[in-house]
């Protein structure tokens, strides 16, 4: 079950955990990470900070690509559905219309399309975030249970190039972290 | 409060903005001497082009009522910097009662029930709504009501300018949703008032919300291009933000869906059915060159702009999102058009000088109006209490 289980560095920790007093203080700190020059770094907070994808300096998603092409291609499939149905494999006259009433085949053709989309920005959204995860190493951190209530942070990971452990506790404490610790692998 | 300089925020007298009033009027009067002289003889051609040109210009004005009611009754903040744009383009519907006055005087020429139902069964039963007196005093209710409320709103915000009194805003909160039900009345009996009525015999359930949809397109993409004039001469550069285009964008885009949605589903029951009385309006629609119309409209005012206005990109770059909203201006028009003149030019669209004179005339006298409310007061609400919030509107 590889993929139920997180990506994790080789080393031996996995990464170092600050924690910040305010969803602002998180947004500032965010925002000289990212001019810090890292790149394997993630934020986590009890609830969305508008705005905080740009402060991380993150790219825009690729999901939206994802679900214009699930919702053109199940809307394209469903039209062609219908008339292979009413043109090909069983044609009836419904009161005197063509066979191909492109008109009747609308309703469906929408539907599918936002059944396409749907189901895309669900599942993608899911695939991008490789969920569902069982386990992540950041639930060693006693402190970090607090995430879910009133705790803000910023983890840098160990595979970042930039990394190293003493330099990455010294800079979190430097643009505001509360309280830093090692996380483990 | 923030500290906002008041240079961007006012018309600087000497432009050409500050003499938008003088410059629309001279468009409008010429319109209105270029309708005279070509209306000679073709007067039932220019009666139909004023209305078309009525049509499209008023629905710009009652778009901008609506989001001005939308913007109070939902407490929004993020639109506040915007929402004097909108008062000002809602402003000029007291103008509208005027220009209606060719309207009135020629309706003979327009409908065909106006002198009585004659031996029409179906118009002798729809004769205690479709009759002269009956249709006028409705048009004078509308033209009240619209007046009443978007003077009464405009006045109410100039006031804060100046006091910045948060009880205003409550007091337009609480008057925004009843005043947004008598729009739905309003608003849905002018289009069959005005419009529907040109064929009679014909009746849609959907029509009063196809033109409401045509509306709110119409004062979105107004409202980008406004936006956006006003940007690169100079004004409003820090209170209006890449996120109020993405916004309106957003908002354009959407309602040209939902025109698209409701078009659709007015022809799709109508398809269905095939009852000849209701299919009838669309067989003159699918008559001659109108198919040609017909099918531009599918695909312009519908499937280029759903892909070109999709992408956040686009709607974030102004000049994109203007170039995107004049195209729907544009096809705003060509909807209009579709609606009114098939009932004159049985065989095909007849675009010429006529159209063209009426149009300046109604949009000129709408510009010097625009122009008007846009001088008098400051380019944003500058005491909004949700003014802040407005400001600080930025998407990532």
């Amino acid at each position: 079950m590889a993929f139920l289980s997180p990506q994790l560095p080789s080393t031996e920790e996995y990464g170092v955990l600050g924690e910040f007093d305010s969803p602002r203080s998180l947004y500032r700190a965010c925002s000289q990470v990212r001019d810090a020059g890292y790149s394997r770094w993630d934020a986590h907070t009890p609830f969305p900070i508008h705005g905080l994808e740009r402060a991380m300096g993150l790219r825009d998603s690729r999901l939206a690509w994802l679900v214009l092409a699930l919702g053109l291609g199940g809307a394209a499939s469903a039209m062609v559905l219908q008339w292979w149905i009413s043109v090909h494999a069983y044609p009836l006259v419904i009161s005197g219309k063509p066979f191909y009433s492109w008109q009747a085949f609308e309703p469906e053709t929408f539907e599918i399309g936002i059944l396409g989309g749907a189901l895309g920005a669900v599942f993608g959204m899911m695939a991008f975030n490789k969920l569902p995860m069982w386990y992540h190493p950041l639930f060693a951190s006693k402190r970090f249970q607090r995430v879910t209530d009133d705790g803000f942070f910023i983890s840098i990971e160990a595979w970042d190039p930039k990394f190293d452990v003493e330099g990455c506790q010294k800079f979190l404490r430097e643009i505001g972290a509360t309280h830093v610790e090692v996380v483990l692998r | 409060m923030p500290d906002l300089n008041q240079a961007g925020l006012t018309i600087t007298p000497g432009t050409w903005l500050y003499r938008l009033p003088w410059i629309g009027l001279g468009i409008g009067l010429a319109g209105m001497a270029g309708s005279a002289v070509l209306a000679q003889g073709h007067l039932q051609e220019f009666l139909h082009a004023w209305l078309v040109a009525f049509l499209f210009f008023l629905s710009i004005a009652l778009g901008g009522l609506f989001f001005v009611l939308v913007l109070f009754a939902t407490k929004a903040g993020w639109g506040v910097s915007i929402r004097r744009l909108a008062e000002n383009a809602m402003a000029t519907l007291p103008i509208f009662a005027l220009l209606f006055l060719p309207i009135a005087w020629g309706a003979g020429q327009l409908f065909s029930w106006w002198e009585g139902p004659g031996e029409d069964a179906l118009l002798a039963l729809k004769e205690p709504y479709l009759n002269a007196g009956f249709f006028l005093a409705r048009a004078a209710a509308y033209f009240i009501v619209w007046s009443a409320i978007a003077l009464w709103f405009a006045s109410r915000s100039a006031r804060q300018d100046d006091s910045g009194q948060h009880s205003i805003t409550r007091r337009l909160q609480a008057a925004s949703g009843p005043c947004l039900i008598l729009y739905a009345f309003t608003v849905t009996f002018a289009s069959i008032d005005w419009i529907m009525a040109l064929d009679p015999h014909w009746y849609s359930t959907m029509f009063g919300v196809y033109f409401f949809s045509g509306c709110l397109v119409g004062i979105f993409a107004f409202l980008v291009l406004v936006m956006g004039i006003l940007q690169e001469a100079g004004y409003v550069g820090q209170v209006i933000h890449k996120g109020h285009y993405h916004n309106l964008g957003m908002l354009l885009y959407a309602f040209m869906v939902f025109w698209a949605y409701i078009a659709f589903s007015q022809y799709f029951l109508i398809w269905y059915a095939n009852i000849p009385e209701e299919t009838i309006w669309y067989l003159h629609r699918m008559h001659g060159t109108w198919s040609n119309l017909s099918l531009i409209l599918a695909v312009g005012h519908f499937g280029v702009p759903f892909f070109f206005l999709m992408s956040r990109v686009i709607k974030e770059k102004p000049r994109l999102l203007m170039a995107g909203a004049a195209w729907m201006l544009l096809m705003h028009l060509a909807d209009i058009y579709w609606l009114v003149m098939p009932n004159v030019y049985a065989h095909g669209p007849h675009f010429g000088i006529l159209d063209v004179a009426a149009l300046a005339a109604v949009g000129g006298v709408f510009m010097g109006a625009f122009g008007w409310a846009l001088r008098r007061r400051a380019l944003i609400p500058v005491k909004d209490p949700r003014l802040p919030e407005s400001l600080q509107l930025d998407h990532a």
